[in-house]
């Protein structure tokens, strides 16, 4: 349907497959999905506006779509614009192959909202409320907000300096049974 | 970030050295062999400039791929490192998160240096074979990534569950990778079965009709054909390929001379053998993964982080997942903040154990049930069966499996009074559901062995009716001394052993049968159909069908586990008896997968209380397991002790159905094979063995203990933080400070001692006091060590205006010593040094 967009070379492919944990067919089908998303006029773009890749039915009701956009994006103008290898890189961390190691890295740098390296009270904050929902009555009360948060920092917060670093991050989601088999997105 | 800036600088270092390592330096022709050729010597430079080494590079390139002769075996060594640094660096680049450009540079570059070199490595005679290697090795690395891209290629029904997931989140995904999984054992069972058993003896045996137990009784040919029979697996069906009664003793049959009686006992041995492995397989991985999970060490945290399904797609559910999310951030945060209200803990108790009560007499009432469902069909048995009603006919596997339905059901009613927690509620249930299965399989268990021992009474006391009505055949032909023509009677009419295995095999495959039935009647009518209902009815009803009384079903991921486990577990204990059972299995999971799919995505919503079922993965694991091992004690059981019957199946005519093994040992394989079999047999040997695998597993265990105990105590140290660390490391750096200054006071004392016959009282009171205020000044502050010796450092200028003239020989002293240290320029370091 509609004109058949550049085809993937083959050793690009092959070095697609070195460097990430997705199968060939797996690129292929990546490749396939971008392509439609680029429109006709902009044929010749290789980045892909943020807009467009939410429209992609996995992305659309995600809450952190707009951070995953932003994180994987290497654009200079910070927009979230996608090129096919950043949609490669989203597609290899959130894979079912893909190790612990990268998908906590990758979960830590979405959730941190200001990107400052650290997650703080405000990160969490606005974290819960991706997590609740947009409607105002499943917010939480500014109450239920500060005990949750105070509750997540005593867990989490090793060394008591007020934020969650990388490395307390990725400690408590070593121990999670949960996370590697929700923190998944297959095209 | 700071992580990726770190891992810059690293590469960055990493490619400096990769570039001075390629360094050549272009050398005349000293060694004279190859005079046509430029050798070029390697020069392994620790630090080089960049641009030097590209012009060198550019150089080399320019001269073509040369490969010099001789390398000292250092040069080799430290090459042979460098380009095993890149094989790794490249096999590890996938793990690193950097952005794709960074990976694809890294990546060439490092493939570059290692085509490069790679062929150098190799030298003289033994470069063919080492460039030999080397390209078999990229070929099986090509090969092995192609066979992983093939096998993730062939796993059937990708699409579909992924359909599921984004639709039902992975809770309800995980039963149909349950069923996925199941489905592929079974393929294998069935491969075995199939291909050693069932084929070989259709092929290579004796034909239908050849042989009594292969013939229908003359009594039976006239509804052998009949549906109705066919169904019930009788008639054509029973004397086939797919149960045991079918088969023939003959040691080896065909051309191939096929060891068909070893073959079938064998297969049934490795089926079971091949379930334990993989399901131990699973489960030993999926405890790996699972990191020995804590379970309320990191509540909200793992609430916080993990809670998210990213395979949703829905809009619907994640509207649902959503208030789910909230739901359970309010009730944590309230259950932290409230204290156990034991208003009425006496009621609470004394409702539970009416509730477990209750729940037992349940299970005792279906088991009496079903007991004595299977005395009545026996006894409808006796009377011959087509007096009977369908339903009285299949009273047993009806009843079961209604009761399999129902009774859950109660268990859930009865549950409300117990008033837990719903995930420990859900576990309650589970176990529940658990008992009152084991039970009824096991009451039914009981009552087929009933029936064995009732077919072999009968069997006993058509043995002797055999003889006589032998006799009476030859009764009416034979003179008295004439050999008699042997007279052929056709298999049909020879009087039959009531065969028991087949019996056992046809019991099971009319269990499963109708347990299938009963799944998909109930999944038709109890959602397909309430569906319907609700969803056409509402238009004229008084209240709203679909928020209110029936509203849609949800997917019921516990229940449809059970009931999958169990149903293997039938297979398990059936399989010996009846070959066919893996075959119908494969052939029920596969209509169940695309039924239930059906089903799910056109009838059920999704859950409004979503669990982490991912926990229970390996409780279910360790439900089957338990399956596994119960389901095959009863086979081994009827293996071991009763007979086989005299006149059907493979084993007939040996008193003990292992016997087939002792009789292979003695005429297939050579004398000094069974000699050593018997050896190894021997009770002097196996008991010290298993006394052996007794102390090997204590002392895992108690290993396995003080690895836990270790690991507890360095995750305490981890919560209590660095600072109590910390605050350890500056008591011991304070003691042993202390202990440095006494001895140096005693040192200096001494000299002292020895200065002060030449030195005046005043200058030694003076020396002292200053040496005390500097140790009092210094052991006072508690900070941290390094600010300690900043500050001795700089109490040093005033002390160490001393008289200096009259010490001519300086007095070595401690402060001098302290003058030598080289941190003299450490000032007080600052508090984040520790971020």
């Amino acid at each position: 349907m509609g004109t058949t967009a550049s085809q993937l070379r083959k050793d690009l492919l092959s070095e697609y497959q070195e460097l990430t944990f997705l199968t060939k067919q797996e690129i292929l089908l990546a490749h396939k999905r971008f392509s439609e998303l680029l429109s006709k006029e902009d044929r010749n773009l290789t980045r892909v506006p943020m807009e467009k890749v939410l429209s992609l039915t996995e992305l659309k009701s995600n809450p952190f779509r707009k951070r995953i956009c932003h994180v994987f994006s290497t654009s200079d103008m910070k927009d979230g614009s996608l090129t096919f290898e950043d949609f490669l890189d989203l597609l290899s961390a959130f894979s079912d192959s893909a190790t612990l190691e990268i998908k906590s890295h990758y979960a830590f740098r979405i959730f941190d909202f200001d990107d400052d390296g650290t997650l703080d009270g405000g990160d969490l904050e606005k974290l819960v409320n991706c997590l609740t929902g947009e409607t105002d009555d499943t917010r939480l009360t500014p109450e239920e907000m500060r005990q949750l948060i105070s509750n997540i920092l005593e867990e989490s917060d090793i060394d008591k300096d007020g934020t969650v670093n990388l490395s307390e991050f990725q400690h408590v989601i070593s121990r999670s049974p949960d996370f590697v088999s929700s923190f998944k997105i297959v095209l | 970030m700071e992580v990726v800036g770190e891992e810059d600088g690293d590469t960055e270092g990493k490619r400096k050295n990769g570039h001075s390592k390629k360094e050549e330096k272009k050398e005349d022709n000293e060694r004279g062999e190859k005079v046509q050729k430029k050798k070029k010597n390697k020069r392994i430079e620790t630090s080089s400039e960049q641009e030097s080494s590209e012009e060198v590079e550019d150089e080399v390139e320019e001269e073509g791929e040369e490969k010099p002769e001789v390398l000292s075996p250092e040069e080799l060594e430290k090459l042979k490192e460098a380009v095993d640094e890149r094989k790794k660096r490249i096999s590890t680049l996938r793990g690193k998160p950097w952005p794709m450009r960074k990976k694809l540079l890294t990546l060439r570059e490092s493939h570059e240096f290692v085509e490069k070199y790679e062929g150098a490595l190799g030298k003289g005679k033994s470069r063919k074979l080492y460039a030999y290697k080397v390209m078999m090795l990229k070929k099986w690395m090509k090969f092995q990534r192609d066979f992983e891209n093939f096998k993730t290629a062939c796993v059937p029904w990708e699409m579909k569950i992924k359909e599921i997931e984004s639709h039902f989140g992975s809770s309800v995904a995980s039963y149909f990778i349950f069923l996925r999984w199941m489905y592929g054992i079974n393929m294998i069972l069935f491969g075995l079965t199939f291909g050693l058993v069932m084929v070989p003896e259709a092929l290579m045996g004796r034909p239908y009709g050849s042989m009594p137990r292969k013939t229908v009784p003359r009594a039976e040919e006239a509804n052998a054909m009949d549906f109705a029979v066919l169904w019930d697996f009788g008639g054509y069906a029973q004397y086939s390929v797919l149960f045991y009664g079918y088969y023939n003793s003959q040691r080896a049959i065909g051309w191939l001379k096929f060891r068909m009686p070893l073959s079938y006992f064998l297969v049934g041995v490795g089926t079971v053998a091949y379930s334990y492995m993989v399901v131990i397989r699973t489960m030993a991985r999926n405890a790996n993964e699972d990191g020995g999970g804590d379970d309320n060490s990191f509540n909200f945290s793992w609430k916080m982080f993990t809670s998210w399904d990213y395979l949703i797609g829905n809009p619907e559910t994640a509207d649902n997942k959503f208030a789910s999310i909230t739901t359970s951030f309010k009730e944590a945060i309230l259950e932290e903040q409230e204290s156990r209200k034991d208003d009425n803990i006496h009621l609470t108790r004394f409702l539970r154990v009416l509730a477990n009560f209750l729940v037992l007499c349940c299970l005792a009432g279906s088991g009496y049930l079903i007991y004595f469902v299977v005395r009545r069909s026996q006894k409808f048995a006796l009377e011959g069966l087509e007096s009977h009603s369908w339903w009285e006919r299949n009273e047993v596997n009806m009843v079961m499996s209604l009761l399999g339905m129902f009774c859950p059901m109660l268990f859930d009613v009865i549950s409300a009074l117990e008033n837990y927690h719903p995930r420990i509620a859900l576990q309650w249930q589970l176990g529940r559901i658990f008992a009152l299965f084991l039970g009824n399989l096991y009451t039914f268990i009981i009552a087929l062995m009933d029936e064995i021992n009732l077919k072999r009474e009968e069997e006993e006391v058509l043995k002797l009716n055999m003889t006589i009505w032998e006799a009476s055949l030859y009764n009416g032909t034979l003179g008295a001394n004439s050999t008699a023509p042997p007279i052929t009677v056709h298999p049909a009419d020879i009087p039959r052993g009531p065969c028991w295995e087949t019996m056992v095999g046809q019991e099971f495959v009319r269990l499963i049968v109708s347990d299938t039935m009963t799944t998909y009647i109930t999944l038709l009518i109890g959602d397909f159909l309430r569906a319907v209902l609700v969803r056409f009815l509402n238009y004229c009803w008084c209240w709203d069908l679909e928020a209110g009384f029936p509203s849609y079903s949800e997917f019921d991921v516990s229940g449809n586990v059970l009931g999958l486990i169990f149903n293997q577990g039938m297979i398990w204990m059936g399989a010996f008896y009846a070959p066919c059972l893996p075959a119908l299995n494969v052939l029920r999971l596969h209509v169940s997968m695309y039924l239930q799919c059906w089903a799910v995505m056109c009838c059920n919503v999704p859950q409004e209380r979503v669990f982490k079922a991912s926990g229970s993965n390996n409780f279910y694991m360790a439900m089957l397991l338990v399956i596994l091992f119960l389901s095959t004690l009863p086979a081994i059981y009827t293996i071991v002790t009763i007979p086989p019957s005299f006149d059907c199946g493979p084993f007939s005519g040996k008193s003990r159905m292992f016997d087939v093994i002792q009789e292979t040992l003695e005429s297939d394989f050579p004398a000094w094979f069974g000699k050593m079999f018997s050896y190894a047999s021997n009770p002097g040997l196996v008991l010290p063995f298993l006394l052996l695998m007794v102390l090997a597993i204590y002392y895992l265990q108690s290993t396995s203990k003080s690895y836990k105990q270790a690991n507890l105590e360095l995750k305490k140290k981890l919560q209590t933080g660095p600072t109590a660390d910390l605050h350890a490391a500056e008591q011991n750096e304070e003691n042993k400070k202390k202990k440095k200054m006494a001895a140096l006071k005693a040192a200096m004392d001494l000299e002292e001692a020895q200065n002060a016959r030449s030195e005046a009282p005043r200058q030694q009171r003076n020396n002292n006091a200053s040496q005390q205020s500097y140790r009092d000044r210094g052991e006072k502050k508690g900070g941290e060590h390094r600010a300690h010796q900043g500050k001795s450092n700089h109490q040093i200028p005033p002390s160490a205006t001393r008289p200096p003239a009259p010490r001519g020989h300086g007095l070595p002293g401690p402060l001098p010593g302290n003058q030598r240290q080289p941190a003299p320029s450490v000032q007080r370091v600052p508090n984040s040094q520790r971020h």
